[in-house]
Order: C-alpha cells, then sequence, then structure tokens
C-alpha cells in the first residue's frame, strides 16, 4: 500500500506559525497518532496533508509530490474525516457512502456500478448493509460515526487521515470505531494518522506518537517513550500517574488529583 | 468527533413511497396538465373543452373535428400559447435555479434572487422607465428587459467580486453577506430614483410585481436560449450539488474544486434568472418554495430535486397564471400576488402534515 512522508511541512495562518516545520515518514500500514494540547497543530498537520490548507515543506505519499496532484488524483491517495463532519439529515446513508466516490467520477460523469459494489462492500463491511436506505437523520451517534468512515473506506484512498475521531463517542462505540480502523490497517495495509484526545487510547492503538506542543514536535517514538509523565506534566498541565500493563505493554495514563508542577 | 447537522429541512421523514421514474412521470403529467389548462381557459376564443380536443387534432395521425375555427385557434395559439410557454418556462427557471442557489450556499431559505438578480432587474426597470421613455419611445424594441437583464447581471457580478474580495468565492457565506448588502444598495438606488419621479411609480410597482399577459412568441424566443443553456449547465451540475451537501471542506478533500464550481453553478442560475425577470418581472415565491415542496415530498437529493424542480415549477406557474387571469376576469391578479397567495398556505400545510409524520 502507501507511506506517506512530510520533508519539512510547516503551517501559517498570515504571519502566525502554527506548524512549525514537521518531518517524518508514515510507513504503509503503520498507525501514528498525533497528540497534543489544544492549538499544538494537531490538525493542522492532518489539514496540510490534504491539501486544505497551504503548507510550506513536501508532502509526498509513495514519493509523489501532492502539492503537483490534481485534486481528484490526492482525493484518490488521502482520505480524510474532519473532526465536526456535517451530516444531512435528510440523506440517505447510501448516498452519503457514495459520495466517497467522487474522486473517481469524471466532472460531468455519474457513478458505475463498480462505484455502487464499493460503497455496498463497505457497507457491508462496515455492519451498515441493512442502513443503506435510511436516513442519516434517523441514525444514532454511533451509527453515524461508522457512516462517516464508511464514507472516507469508500475512497479507497491508501492513507486515512482521523481528526479526533472518537471523541463524541461514549466509550463502547470509541473502541468499536477504533477497532474497525485497526482491522481495516490489518487487513488492508491502510495507513492512519489519527488526531487522538484520549492520550491511553492514543497509546493503544498507535505504533508511533508525535507529541506537539505550540507547533513544534516535543516527542515522537513508541507510546511508551512518548507517554511519560513527566512529560505529560510539562505540556499538558496535568497531574498523571502512567502505567504500562505488564501483560502487553500497553500504556495507561491516569489523572490524579493535584496540580502539575 | 462531534457531529455537527447542517441547516436543513425539518423532518426526515419517509417520503411517498415513489422511485425516480415515478415522480418523472407525474411531473410529466402535470406539465401536460397545466399547458393543456393553460391553452383552454381564458376569457375569449373557443368554449374550453373544445381546445384539448383541436390540440389532439394537430397531432400526427390524429384527426377530430373539434369545431374550433381558425379565428379561435388564432386566439390560443397567439394569445394564451406564448403566455403558457413563457409561463412555464419562468416557473421551470426560477425553481431550477432556487434549487441550485440552495445547493451551493446549502441554506433552503436561499431563493434565486439572493445575490441581487432581482433587485438588479428592478433598478434596471426603473432606470429604463423613469429616464429611457422619452428617448426610447421611438424605439422598434422595449429597452426595459434589456436594461433590467443587463442590471441584473452586473448586480450579481459586483456582488461576487465583492464576496470573493473577502474570501466569500471560499466559504460561501461571505458571498451571501454581500448580497445582502448589495441588495440593500440596490433598492435604495430604486426608491431614491422613484422617490424623485413619482409619476412611474405605477408602472414600476406593476413591472415589480410581474406579470405574463401580453406575451408573446417574440418573448419565448428571446428567453428560450438562456434558460435552455442554463438548465443544462444546471443538470449537469447536480451530483455536485450533492457533494456540495456534507459541506465545502469535505466536498474539497473528495476532490471537488469548490469555488470554481459553486461559481459556474451560479453563474448559470443567474443568467437563466436575469432572462426571465426581464420578461416576467420579479415573480417570487416560486424559486423558494417549489424546490422545498419537491424535497418534503419527493426527497432531498439534487439529482431527482432539479428535473423535478424544472417541471413542477413550469406547471405550478402556469397554473397560477391561469388562476390569476380567470378568478377576478377581466381584470387580472398580478402573478406575484398569485404565487404567494395560492403557494404560501399549501406550503405550510405542507410543512406542518410532514412534521408530524413519524
Amino acid at each position: 500500500m502507501s507511506s506517506i512522508s512530510f520533508d519539512a511541512v510547516s503551517v501559517a495562518y498570515g504571519t502566525r506559525e502554527v506548524l512549525a516545520p514537521y518531518t517524518d515518514s508514515v510507513a504503509s500500514g503503520e498507525w501514528l497518532g498525533v497528540i497534543g494540547p489544544n492549538g499544538a497543530g494537531k490538525s493542522s498537520l492532518l489539514r496540510a496533508a490534504v491539501g486544505l490548507v497551504d503548507s510550506g515543506g513536501e508532502i509526498t505519499v509513495d514519493g509523489a509530490r501532492v502539492r503537483g496532484m490534481h485534486r481528484r488524483e490526492r482525493a484518490a491517495l488521502v482520505a480524510y474525516v474532519p473532526q465536526e463532519p456535517l451530516i444531512p439529515d435528510d440523506m440517505a446513508v447510501f448516498d452519503y457512502v457514495l459520495l466517497g466516490r467522487t474522486p473517481y467520477i469524471g466532472y460531468f460523469g455519474t457513478e458505475t456500478g463498480h462505484d455502487r459494489e464499493v460503497v455496498y462492500g463497505v457497507l457491508e463491511r462496515l455492519r451498515l448493509g441493512s442502513f443503506a436506505g435510511r436516513m442519516l437523520g434517523a441514525l444514532s451517534g454511533g451509527e453515524r460515526q461508522r457512516v462517516v468512515l464508511a464514507r472516507a473506506l469508500a475512497q479507497e484512498a491508501p492513507v486515512l487521515l482521523l481528526d479526533e475521531p472518537t471523541s463524541a463517542l461514549d466509550i463502547g462505540h470509541q473502541q468499536q470505531a477504533l477497532e474497525l480502523v485497526t482491522e481495516l490497517r490489518e487487513q488492508g495495509g491502510l495507513t492512519v494518522i489519527a488526531a487522538m484526545h484520549d492520550l491511553t487510547l492514543a497509546g493503544t492503538y498507535s505504533d508511533r506518537l508525535v507529541m506537539l506542543e505550540e507547533g513544534e514536535v516535543v516527542a515522537l517514538g513508541a507510546p511508551r517513550e512518548v507517554l511519560t509523565a513527566e512529560r505529560l506534566g510539562e505540556v499538558f498541565h496535568v497531574c498523571v500517574s502512567v502505567d504500562i500493563d505488564p501483560d502487553d505493554g500497553t500504556v495507561v495514563v491516569v489523572p490524579r488529583r493535584g496540580f502539575a508542577t | 468527533m462531534s457531529i455537527d447537522t447542517q441547516m436543513s429541512m425539518p423532518s426526515a421523514a419517509p417520503r411517498l413511497g415513489l422511485g425516480a421514474r415515478g415522480w418523472y412521470a407525474i411531473g410529466g403529467v402535470a406539465l401536460l396538465v397545466a399547458v393543456v389548462v393553460g391553452a383552454s381557459v381564458g376569457p375569449a376564443g373557443p368554449a374550453w373543452w373544445r381546445v384539448p380536443l383541436e390540440l389532439l387534432d394537430r397531432l400526427p395521425l390524429i384527426a377530430i373535428d373539434s369545431g374550433v375555427t381558425d379565428a379561435e385557434w388564432n386566439i390560443v395559439w397567439r394569445i394564451r400559447m406564448p403566455r403558457v410557454v413563457l409561463g412555464g418556462l419562468v416557473g421551470g427557471m426560477l425553481s431550477i435555479a432556487g434549487a441550485s442557489y440552495q445547493g451551493v450556499f446549502r441554506n433552503p431559505l436561499v431563493d434565486p434572487y439572493l445575490l441581487g438578480a432581482a433587485a438588479g432587474a428592478g433598478l434596471g426597470a426603473t432606470i429604463a422607465l423613469t429616464f429611457g421613455r422619452g428617448v426610447t419611445s421611438t424605439w422598434p424594441i422595449d429597452p426595459v428587459p434589456t436594461a433590467a437583464f443587463v442590471a441584473a447581471l452586473a448586480t450579481v457580478s459586483v456582488t461576487y467580486a465583492v464576496g470573493a474580495s473577502f474570501g466569500g468565492a471560499r466559504s460561501g457565506a461571505t458571498l451571501v453577506l454581500a448580497g445582502v448588502a448589495v441588495v440593500s444598495f440596490a433598492t435604495a438606488v430604486q426608491t431614491f430614483i422613484l422617490q424623485r419621479n413619482l409619476d412611474v411609480v405605477r408602472e414600476v410597482f406593476q413591472w415589480i410585481l410581474g406579470r405574463l399577459s401580453g406575451a408573446t412568441w417574440a418573448d419565448v424566443q428571446l428567453v428560450t436560449p438562456y434558460v435552455v443553456v442554463s438548465c443544462v449547465v444546471l443538470m449537469m451540475h447536480r451530483r455536485h450539488l450533492d457533494v456540495f451537501r456534507v459541506g465545502d471542506v469535505e466536498a474539497a478533500t473528495l476532490g471537488v474544486p469548490v469555488a470554481r464550481t459553486r461559481l459556474v453553478i451560479v453563474i448559470a442560475a443567474t443568467l437563466g434568472t436575469a432572462a426571465v425577470v426581464s420578461v416576467s418581472g420579479l415573480i417570487g415565491f416560486v424559486g423558494l418554495v417549489v424546490p422545498h415542496v419537491i424535497r418534503l415530498v419527493a426527497g432531498a437529493g439534487y439529482r431527482r430535486l432539479l428535473p423535478l424542480s424544472l417541471m413542477f415549477g413550469a406547471a405550478f406557474l402556469i397554473l397560477a397564471d391561469v388562476f390569476g387571469r380567470t378568478i377576478s376576469s377581466p381584470a387580472e391578479i398580478p402573478i406575484g400576488v398569485v404565487t404567494a397567495l395560492i403557494g404560501a398556505p399549501f406550503f405550510l400545510f405542507l410543512l406542518r402534515t410532514r412534521k408530524l409524520a413519524p
């Protein structure tokens, strides 16, 4: 599948730099978690990767420069699930997921049988087959979440960017959504970059974490290297203890009473 | 991820269980009925029931003795039919343009006059009627439609230029606000001119209220090319309007050139709107309500909404015109008044029944 590389990628809004030059390479099938306090530049990094904001430096997918690409070409390589997707209540689930096929349909074209097959396939995989004809407004939060993910997957892009994918979900739905992405990653070699607030979840599902603070990288590496109580205290101004599960090595971040020093 | 719901119609209630073909068939029948009724009803001319027979007679391979004389047929063909066809073009155009505007701005309260097409046309007509009368009284053509058309296009261009310079082409919201400002300005200029030239107030108001009376085949010929081009372009962008429903950001990540596509749709919708209002005056309500009603009964997807808006908008305006010219015959109620008088209560009724649906 595909790897995505960042070579000194920076983002500035006017004169304010929100992401300092960032260099990294996310291997094919890898999950990179992006963490950091509000305003650290997590969303800016994702938005730069999908071309929603102008950025300095160079982003490449499998060596191909994203900047020079046609919009549809880029959309076929990188799918993006925003923090707050706009969900039209009066649109049917099938039609919504079909929008994910947009990059493959010519300007004046219409969807083919193959596009419809892809959509049905994704709906089945996400256990949404029986929802195809329902209106989005009639779905629960968790179901909508899956539908949004389905639309991104129908895009069949090898790189999936998720911006706070589970922040509005209860713990059960959070887990279901993240397990689903993991499953797809393992089956299809999907490369995932996900900005996340829940540090324990971020550590559990990511291969590597990058921690940002005011646009700068403060740590980059395996979850147990990045998530230390001292660093979290410094960056998030929070008092936590960090436990490592002796069985599977999962990093668990537990908030404690008191103020960070 | 928190889920944001766009400003949308109040209910996602189940639609009447009809497929797209079923709705197109109903739309076609409605349009046909409207045309036949429009051609059959009127103060002078043959008995109403003879006209459908005569129309059948004129189809190939059918021969029926309708008893309509040549003189009577002249009334139907030269007076009623241009009016019916023009009404259909105006109603269909305003409805499809309204639906398209609602789509690109993702706002169900938008009508085709949003960016100043109506205010500009009104100003252009006012200027022509006020200052042009002395000069143009001997001209072979009426300058009012031309002035209205040109001023409508110019006004929308100003709105777009102003809005885009503040980044409106990207967000759409700035464009709407620019529209509000430009419309207010154009209306103020128009009011100022009228206030200083009270002798033309009546004439201008008659124009503003909209009329199809006196429509000729020449009027139909004048607007048809614009309506055809506009409708073809809009229909070709039906799928894009569906993509716009998930917002500019996601449309962009799906590979749609958002600003350019929006501009193309706005230009097409404005061109058609300016052309029809220049000959019919400012017929309100149709462009706002017809797409709404179709959304409520047939679903909100633009692939279906645009062609159905065209058909039902045309049928609605033809029938509204029949109503306006017969209810207090021989006097006529202005068509803009009729569309609001019939349309508003019907719309409220539909909104209420649909909202209460489970």
